[in-house]
């Protein structure tokens, strides 16, 4: 127990130092977590062979961020991406491979190891470029998107690697390896399509991809509304985890890349109202996974044979970044990449990646790449991964200014109609959206209860599910682009966090808040709302101007006394927020105490209609000429 | 003829004169009174409902207080949006060709204090002359104003009865075909004391 808590322990310090001071620094967290891993690995020793065990727990995070980036994707988006993904990807994969194919074959490998190591170097690091491009968001650039089409393609074409792998084996390496693993034996893996035959095998395959696709249509949705009817945020969370695990299990068992199954889930949840709340549960999962594989990453770097061999790995790698540079800059000339979205496909993805370390091990096992060879290449898809966020400071910092220099600017795309958040679809959230989509601006519209959710979508109105009190979901909803926030629950508490939250994180946003109360309203000044609107207030005037008509005032009269009396008590709250303080009951505050008594004092002013020879401040500009001198004489 | 009676008056509260006449404008039977600022309140005319109005009948009675030599600001609001282009006037505009239009105003000042000599330096008609032209626009004939001065001294009980009293003459005449327009049409303005000339069929 203490051991495991002792790693846990180590783990977590490493990132928890190193992270943040390599973002101070301009270095990207990827960056971070690697030294990290370097330094509580070779450098000190803290960590050790368990690293390995550990590396392919955290794989998972990579399963976990294709689920995420298929949630982002809708499947109309992924159609239209089909021919980047199969063009620029299949080129890529085949181009690369053959490249170091040749390269190896010229260094006197045989064909079939010089195939092998074309295979495992051609493929790039999802991690790293995924979670960089997240961080910069550049996903949606065209550089990004032509990267992401590329490890998409890449995370598929693993499984055909997989299956091809075994045919080159080194018949002298089978040997030994029959002998070295004698009696230990491999551990039998759960399997559905073993001992079938081919078209049993793809029949078993399509049916596990149907009911992925299926299932994530039709039964999520009553699953998740079912879930969230307990209103317990963990079970929701465990549901979210268990979603993931399940396809990945599922994949695994028919022999498919579980990375693939949960993108292909994470597509199918895309269109759902529970794709926020989805993200924001998984998204912290993701992270430290991740994190933590590229800790192990870090750790795993084998200072020995790199130094004991330094000129060569060194050379080999820096060979084998500039000759995949050299791939991705032929194919973005030919997929007529630009400007800057050419050099970051170019340098993003010019490492090897997390799976080349899966493809590895296993060529080891199958024996078709020497071990001594496979130590070499370790090193190098580590180094590589290692450098990539250098290349990503040399694209901030070197190519960026410089294209920005040289080419002229173009036309600003900004959308002038900005996005809206509205949070809460009750009574009062649903009057906002309506007034804000029937004049042409885009909402975002979150609410807490899955029935709301449910009923509104029944009316066509696009209503996502969560808690809009929790920053990861105001995030994953857009806190930071969008232009507007509505805060329109009526949780007075709630209201006023997420308030405080939105105007930490965006201190240039417009809030409008609903209040419950004069106190609610301080509160919420206090945190930095720009409107507030009391949600009974309003309907209050309305109701005291109907009173007033009924008793014989006339309505254009009525309607003068509501007004006066609808700024005078916004003045009043104006000036009473001000000296309200949150540390200080009310009752014994006494200067707003005094503030409460002038302003009732100024409200009889203000009410007082034209009697006498008072001027009363409702009707004072509509008195005929000489009715004060009248009553003066 | 059908007769409407558009009534604007912002502070009905401290209104004599013209609350006695809106009275009266009630009390005619088959004549149509509206008060603007009772059915719009908040300034919000709809403007279908009110060229409606306009297309059913045949003289149209703006009557208000003189306020600062014009109109008071919801007539100018209902000028705005109801005589719309196409409805009103311009291509297609001639919904309201041959319609009356006839001001009743009250204005506080004496006739002495109007014209050039007085301290207003205008005639009232001159004053009211952009509703004059409005009418024109809209090729309704356009009725000199019935109109009460010194609508404000106290000591002016009996013409102001007067008043009131003919402004019921000059609807009833209206309603039932009896006004004589050409006669009217000859005049600078009609008032309480001149009406009782132009109705068919009396003598003064």
């Amino acid at each position: 127990m203490s051991g495991f808590l002792f790693q846990a322990f180590v783990y977590l310090a490493a990132a928890v130092i190193a992270v943040p001071i390599a973002k101070r620094l301009g270095l990207g967290s990827v960056l971070g977590y690697l030294i990290a891993g370097i330094v509580i690995g070779p450098v000190v020793g803290l960590v050790g062979s368990e690293t390995q065990d550990i590396q392919h727990f955290a794989e998972f995070g990579v399963v976990m961020m294709l689920f995420l980036v298929g949630l982002e994707l809708e499947p109309r988006q992924l159609w239209g991406m089909r021919n980047k993904l199969l063009g620029l990807g299949g080129l890529q994969v085949t181009g690369t491979a053959l490249a170091v194919m040749g390269v190896c074959m010229l260094l006197g490998l045989s064909w079939s190891v010089a195939l092998a190591v074309g295979l495992v170097l051609s493929l790039s690091s999802t991690a790293i470029v995924l979670q960089t491009l997240g961080e910069k968001g550049l996903m949606k650039s065209d550089g990004g998107q032509a990267s992401f089409s590329v490890l998409l393609f890449q995370d598929i074409a693993v499984i055909p690697m997989l299956a091809l792998v075994p045919l080159l084996a080194l018949p002298e390496l089978l040997d030994a390896l029959h002998h070295g693993t004698d009696g230990s034996g491999h551990a039998t893996e759960l399997s559905l399509v073993e001992g079938l035959v081919g078209w049993q095998v793809a029949g078993v395959t399509v049916l596990a991809i149907a009911a992925v696709i299926i299932g994530g249509h039709f039964l999520t949705r009553p699953l998740f509304r079912f879930i969230a009817s307990a209103e317990l945020r963990e079970v929701f969370i465990a549901t979210a985890l268990l979603l993931v695990i399940g396809i990945a299990l599922l994949m695994t068992l028919v022999g498919l890349s579980p990375a693939l199954g949960t993108f292909l889930a994470g597509v199918v949840l895309a269109n759902s109202e529970y794709r926020h709340e989805l993200e924001s549960d998984i998204e912290p999962f993701k992270g430290l996974l991740l994190g933590l594989f590229f800790i192990t990453v870090g750790a795993g770097i084998n200072f020995g044979i790199l130094f004991g061999d330094f000129g060569t790995i060194i050379g080999m790698t820096l060979g084998l970044m500039l000759l995949k540079a050299a791939v991705f800059w032929c194919l973005a000339l030919a997929f007529k990449l630009r400007g800057s979205d050419k050099w970051l496909f170019t340098l993003g993805l010019a490492q090897a990646g997390e799976f080349g370390f899966v493809l590895l091990s296993f060529t080891v096992q199958n024996g078709v790449i020497p071990a001594d060879l496979s130590q070499s290449l370790l090193l190098v898809v580590a180094l590589s991964m290692l450098l990539t966020p250098l290349l990503f400071i040399i694209f901030d910092k070197v190519i960026l200014p410089r294209l920005t220099e040289d080419q002229v600017r173009e036309v600003d795309e900004i959308d002038t109609k900005g996005a809206a958040i509205i949070a809460g679809t009750g009574r009062f959230g649903q009057i906002v959206n309506r007034m804000l989509r029937g004049n042409g601006y885009e909402t975002i519209v979150l609410d807490l209860s899955a029935e709301t959710v449910d009923n509104m979508a029944k009316f066509g109105i696009k209503t996502f599910f969560g808690d809009a009190s929790r920053p990861d979901l105001l995030h994953a909803a857009g806190i930071r682009e969008a232009n507007l926030l509505v805060v329109a629950i009526d949780d007075h508490e709630r209201t006023t966090e997420i308030v405080k939250h939105a105007r930490m994180e965006r201190p240039d946003i417009h809030i409008v808040a609903r209040a419950r109360d004069r106190i609610h309203v301080y509160e919420l000044y206090n945190a930095g709302a720009n409107d507030i609107i009391r949600e009974t207030f309003d309907s209050a005037v309305r109701a005291g101007r109907s009173a007033l008509e009924a008793f014989g005032i006339h309505p254009y009269e009525a309607e003068k006394i509501s007004t006066a009396f609808q700024k005078n008590d916004r003045q009043i709250l104006y000036n009473l927020a001000r000296i309200y303080d949150p540390d200080i009951p009310v009752t014994e505050n006494a200067a707003y105490i005094a503030g409460v008594r002038e302003a009732g004092e100024k409200e009889r002013e203000t009410l007082t209609r034209s009697r006498g020879r008072n001027k009363g401040a409702v009707d004072r500009a509509w008195l005929p000429p000489g009715r004060i001198l009248d009553l003066e004489e | 003829m059908k007769v409407l009676v558009i009534y604007a008056h912002p502070a009905q509260q401290h209104s004599r004169v013209n609350k006695a006449l809106a009275a009266v404008a009630k009390d005619v039977s088959d004549v149509s009174f509206v008060d603007l600022y009772a059915i719009y309140p908040r300034l919000d005319l709809n403007v279908d409902v009110e060229q409606q109005r306009l297309l059913d009948h045949d003289a149209i009675i703006f009557q208000f207080p003189l306020m600062w030599y014009s109109t008071p600001p919801i007539i100018k609001e209902w000028q705005d949006l109801v005589l719309e282009y196409g409805f009103a006037y311009g291509h297609h505009g001639e919904k309201l060709k041959g319609k009356l239009w006839l001001s009743a105003v009250t204005a506080g000042t004496p006739e002495s204090g109007y014209g050039p000599e007085g301290h207003n330096r205008f005639d009232l008609r001159e004053l009211l002359a952009p509703l004059e032209a409005t009418a024109n626009l809209c090729k309704m004939p356009y009725v000199p104003p019935y109109t009460l001065f010194a609508a404000l001294k106290s000591e002016n009980a009996a013409n102001l009865e007067k008043h009131i009293a003919g402004y019921r003459l000059l609807l009833e005449a209206l309603r039932d075909d009896t006004f004589d327009l050409d006669k009217a049409c000859a005049q600078q303005l009609i008032t309480g004391d001149t009406i009782k000339g132009l109705i068919k069929g009396k003598t003064t």
